[in-house]
C-alpha cells in the first residue's frame, strides 16, 4: 500500500497547477468534476425550471381568475398543468436539493469531493437535455403531455397525444440521472466521511440526504417501469393497463404511486435537514434530541412504501385494504409530529435571531405543519371520499411543496449563499422577498382548502360560478407570489456580484464543518481530511 | 498531522460525461420518434437512436480507458476502490427494483386483476357487466376481450436455459477463483466458457420467441400473460447481452494482460452483474414459467 501512496505523490506534484483553480471558459462547466461547480449548476438550473414551471402556474391561475373559458383553450390549460407538476417536481425540487448535497456534503462530511466526481458532471448534464425534450414538446403538432404530472392510464395510453413516446423517453433519462446522483450521494456519506465523523456526528442535513438517496435508488427504477408500461401499452398493444387483455387501469397507479410516494419524502426529507441545521444556528442553541431525528427520518422512509394507495382510496380497493392504508399513513405523523416537537424545543428558550433563512425556517415550520394536518384529513379513507380530486388536495401538496420544499430551498439558498459567494446578501430586500412570500403564498394556496371542500373539482379550467370570489383572490395571491420570487432572482444575482464580505464562520451560532473553511469556499476543500472532535 | 492517509483522487476535467449527456439525449429523442414513426412508417428518427448509441459506445470506451490507465498509474486509494464496490451494489440494487416493478405487474395481474374479472370477492357484477363469459385463469389464455393464445411450458427449453444460465454462473465463480490463484490458463477457459454460455442462452431464447410467436400464438400483444412473459424475458435477455458484452470486454483485457489476484475490481463487477442476471433469471423461472 505504501507503494501505492508514494507513486501517487510524484504524479500529485505534476498535476498540482490547473488543479487548484478552475479552468478558464464555458469549458469549465461543460467538463468539471468539481462538487461545488456541479452543485450550482444543479442549482441555477434549478432556479431556471423554477421560473419556467412557475410561469406556467401564472398561464393556469389567469385562466381561473374568472369562470369560464377565456385565455387558453382546455387542452393547452391540461398541458400547463402536466408540464407545471413535473417542471416542478422533477425540474425545480429534486435538482435543488442535489445541488446543495453536491454543495454542502463533502463540506460538512470532510470530503475532497464526491465519490464518482465524473458520474456526478454525468448526472447533471442529462438534466437540461430531459428537459429541453420535455419543453420542446409542447411546440410539437398535438402538443405536449397533457395527461397530469401522474400520467394515469388511460390518460396516457388509449387517449393521449402522438408525442406521449417523448415524454417517457424524457422520463426515462431524467430518472438515470436521479439514480446517478443518488448512488453518488449515498456512496460519498458511507465511504467518504473523515476520519471520526462517526454516523451519529453527522449533520442531519447528511443523514437525510443518505436516506433519501436509498430511497431514490428504490423507487425511480419502478417509475422507469411504469412509464415503459405505458409506452408499450400505447405503442405496443400490450394491455398491462386494459381490463380487456386482462389487465388493469388501477394497476398503474398501484405501481405509479409505489414509486410516488416515496417521491414526495425525497422531496421533503433533505427539506427537515436543512431546518434541523438552521433552527439551532439560530436559536443559538443544540438541536434537541437529535437521534431522534434520525430515527424518525428513518421511520417515515421505511413507512413511506407501505402508504401508496392512499392516494387511491377511491378505486374501489377492498375495505381492507383501505383499512390498511389509512392506518399506516396516519402512523407517519407520529415521526413526523417527533421532528416538529424537536424544532419547537430547540427553539424554546434559545437567544433566537430573526435572520432570513430563520424566518423562512419558522415558516417552514407553521406551515409545513399545516400541509401536515390537512394531510391527516386526507388520509381518513371515508373522508376522503369527499375530497378527492378537489382543489382540498391542491392545497395540501402545495403546503407541503410549496411552503414545505421551497420555503427550506429558499432557506438554505440564505443561509449558505455566503458561504458559496463570500459575499452577505441584500438583507433588506431579502426580508421583503420573504415577507412578500409568505403573505402571498398564503393569499394563494389557504382559500383552495375553501373552494376544495365546497366541491371545486382540480385540473378543469372551468369552474361554477360560486367559486368565482375565492378563485379572483387565490388567482391574485399566486400572481404575488410569483413576482415575489423575483426578487429572489436579484438578491441572488447581486450577492453573487459583490456585497459586503463574510468571515468563515458567517453565522456565530452555526456549527459544522462547513464554517471552517474559508468564504467563498476555496475551489477545492478538506484534500486531506480535517480532524473531527 | 502524522498519521498517514491516502490521497483521493478527484480527476480533472473530463469531457467525457457531457459527450454522454448528448448520447443520452440523442437516445432519447431517436427511440421517442422511432417509436412515434414506428405505425405511420418512415421518418429518420432510428438513425438518431443509433447515432446516440454509437457515441454513447465511444463515450464509454474513452471514459473506461481514462479510468484504466489511473488506475495502472496507481491514483486509486483503497478508499476510491470501495467508491467503486459500493456503486455497483447500488446499481445493481436500482436494476433489482426495475425488475421489480414488472414483477410487480405480474403478481396483480394474477393475483387481483385476472380474477377481479372474473367475478372473484365482491366483483360479481364487474364480470357480469363487461365480460360475463370470461372465466379467470392464468396462464390467461383467453382475454376478457376474447383473444386466445396457448401458453409457454417450463418443460423443454426454458429448463435447458436454466441450466444453461446456472452453469454460467459456476464457469464465472471458477474463472474468479482462477483469478484470485493467479491461474491465467484456467481463467481465459472459464472465462470463455461463461461467454459461451451467456450466447448459446440467449440464442436459444430467440428459439423460444420464434417458437411463441410461430407456434403457440403468444405474442407482444396477446394479452397480459403476453405482455408479462415478453417484457420480463425481454429485459432479462437485454441484461443477459450486455452481461455477455462485459464480460467479452473483460476476457478480452484478461487476454491483454490486465488484472491481478488482488487487482480486478472491473471483473467482479462484471461478474456480480452476471449473478445478478443470474438470481433474475431464477425467480422468471420460478414466476413465468412454472408457477
Amino acid at each position: 500500500m505504501s507503494s501505492v501512496t508514494q507513486q501517487h505523490d510524484n504524479t500529485a506534484a505534476h498535476h498540482d497547477d490547473g488543479h487548484h483553480h478552475p479552468a478558464k471558459g464555458f469549458k469549465r462547466w461543460l467538463y468539471t468534476t468539481n462538487h461545488k461547480d456541479i452543485g450550482s449548476l444543479y442549482l441555477i438550473f434549478s432556479l431556471t425550471m423554477f421560473l419556467i414551471g412557475g410561469a406556467m402556474a401564472m398561464v393556469i391561475r389567469a385562466e381561473l381568475f374568472q369562470p369560464g373559458l377565456q385565455l387558453v383553450d382546455p387542452h393547452f390549460f391540461n398541458q400547463m398543468t402536466t408540464v407545471h407538476g413535473l417542471i416542478m417536481v422533477f425540474g425545480a425540487v429534486m435538482p435543488a436539493f442535489t445541488g446543495l448535497a453536491n454543495w454542502m456534503v463533502p463540506l460538512m462530511i470532510g470530503a475532497p469531493d464526491m465519490a464518482l466526481p465524473r458520474m456526478n458532471n454525468w448526472s447533471f448534464w442529462i438534466l437540461p437535455f430531459a428537459f429541453l425534450i420535455l419543453l420542446a414538446s409542447l411546440f410539437m403538432p398535438g402538443g405536449g403531455p397533457a395527461f397530469g404530472w401522474t400520467f394515469y392510464a388511460p390518460l396516457s395510453t388509449t387517449y393521449s397525444n402522438d408525442n406521449t413516446a417523448l415524454f417517457v423517453f424524457a422520463v426515462h433519462i431524467m430518472g438515470i440521472s436521479s439514480i446517478m446522483g443518488a448512488i453518488n450521494v449515498i456512496v460519498t456519506i458511507v465511504n467518504m466521511r473523515a476520519p471520526g465523523m462517526t454516523w451519529m456526528k453527522l449533520p442531519l442535513f447528511v443523514w437525510t440526504w443518505l436516506i433519501t438517496a436509498f430511497l431514490l435508488i428504490a423507487v425511480m427504477p419502478v417509475l422507469a417501469g411504469a412509464v415503459t408500461m405505458v409506452l408499450t401499452d400505447k405503442y405496443f398493444a400490450t394491455s398491462f393497463f386494459d381490463a380487456a387483455g386482462g389487465g388493469d387501469p388501477v394497476m398503474f397507479q398501484h405501481i405509479f404511486w409505489f414509486f410516488g410516494h416515496p417521491e414526495v419524502y425525497i422531496m421533503i426529507l433533505p427539506a427537515f435537514g436543512i431546518i434541523s441545521t438552521i433552527v439551532p444556528t439560530f436559536s443559538r442553541k443544540k438541536l434537541f434530541g437529535y437521534a431522534s431525528m434520525v430515527y424518525a427520518t428513518s421511520s417515515i422512509a421505511l413507512l413511506s412504501f407501505i402508504v401508496w394507495a392512499h392516494h387511491m382510496f377511491t378505486t374501489g380497493m377492498p375495505v381492507a385494504a383501505e383499512l390498511f392504508f389509512m392506518y399506516a399513513t396516519m402512523l407517519i405523523s407520529v415521526p413526523t409530529g417527533v421532528k416538529v416537537f424537536n424544532w419547537v424545543a430547540t427553539m424554546w428558550r434559545g437567544s433566537i435571531s430573526f435572520e432570513v433563512p430563520m424566518l423562512f425556517s419558522i415558516a417552514f415550520i407553521v406551515l409545513f405543519t399545516l400541509g401536515g394536518f390537512s394531510g391527516l384529513m386526507l388520509a381518513i379513507t371515508p373522508a376522503d371520499f369527499q375530497y378527492h380530486d378537489t382543489y382540498f388536495v391542491v392545497a395540501h401538496f402545495h403546503y407541503v411543496l410549496v411552503t414545505g420544499a421551497v420555503f427550506s430551498i429558499m432557506a438554505g439558498a440564505y443561509y449558505w449563499l455566503p458561504k458559496w459567494t463570500g459575499n452577505m446578501f441584500n438583507i433588506t430586500l431579502a426580508k421583503w422577498h420573504f415577507w412578500l412570500s409568505l403573505v402571498s403564498v398564503n393569499v394563494l394556496f389557504f382559500p383552495m382548502h375553501f373552494v376544495g371542500l365546497a366541491g371545486m373539482p382540480r385540473r378543469i379550467p372551468d369552474y361554477a360560478l360560486q367559486f368565482a370570489d375565492f378563485n379572483a383572490i387565490i388567482s391574485l395571491g399566486g400572481f404575488a407570489f410569483g413576482l415575489s420570487q423575483l426578487l429572489f432572482v436579484v438578491v441572488v444575482f447581486k450577492c453573487a456580484r459583490g456585497g459586503d464580505k463574510v468571515p468563515a464562520k458567517v453565522w456565530d451560532g452555526a456549527e459544522g464543518l462547513e464554517w471552517e473553511v474559508d468564504s467563498p469556499a476555496p475551489y477545492h476543500t478538506f484534500e486531506t481530511p480535517p480532524e473531527i472532535k | 498531522m502524522n498519521q498517514k492517509y491516502e490521497k483521493y483522487y478527484v480527476p480533472a476535467q473530463s469531457p467525457w460525461p457531457i459527450v454522454g449527456a448528448f448520447a443520452m439525449f440523442f437516445i432519447a429523442v431517436g427511440a421517442g420518434l422511432t417509436v412515434m414513426q414506428a405505425r405511420s412508417g418512415g421518418g429518420a428518427g432510428h438513425y438518431l437512436l443509433y447515432a446516440g448509441i454509437g457515441v454513447l459506445i465511444y463515450m464509454l470506451f474513452r471514459w473506461f480507458k481514462n479510468v484504466i490507465e489511473e488506475s495502472d498509474q496507481g491514483l486509486y486509494s483503497a478508499q476510491m476502490d470501495r467508491s467503486f464496490r459500493q456503486g455497483m451494489s447500488w446499481f445493481i440494487f436500482s436494476e433489482v427494483m426495475f425488475f421489480m416493478a414488472f414483477f410487480g405487474a405480474l403478481f396483480y395481474a394474477r393475483m387481483i386483476s385476472v380474477p377481479w374479472l372474473g367475478g372473484a370477492g365482491n366483483n360479481a357484477m364487474t364480470n357480469e357487466v363487461l365480460w360475463p363469459t370470461f372465466e379467470a385463469m392464468w396462464p390467461l389464455v383467453t382475454t376478457p376481450g376474447g383473444g386466445t393464445t396457448q401458453a409457454m411450458g417450463w418443460q423443454g427449453l426454458p429448463l435447458i436455459n436454466t441450466l444453461i444460465l446456472l452453469a454460467s454462473s459456476v464457469t464465472l465463480h471458477f474463472a474468479h477463483v482462477a483469478m484470485e490463484n493467479n491461474k491465467r490458463g484456467p481463467l481465459k477457459v472459464f472465462m470463455a466458457l461463461t461467454i459461451a454460455l451467456g450466447v448459446v442462452f440467449l440464442g436459444l431464447q430467440v428459439l423460444e420467441y420464434m417458437h411463441a410467436y410461430q407456434d403457440l400464438g403468444l405474442t407482444l400483444d396477446a394479452g397480459v400473460y403476453g405482455n408479462t412473459f415478453f417484457l420480463l424475458t425481454g429485459f432479462h435477455g437485454m441484461h443477459v447481452t450486455l452481461g455477455t458484452i462485459l464480460l467479452l470486454v473483460m476476457l478480452i483485457r484478461i487476454l491483454k494482460g490486465h488484472f491481478s489476484p488482488d487487482k480486478h475490481f472491473a471483473f467482479q463487477a462484471a461478474a456480480w452483474y452476471w449473478h445478478f442476471v443470474d438470481v433474475v433469471w431464477l425467480c422468471l423461472f420460478v414466476f413465468v414459467y412454472v408457477l
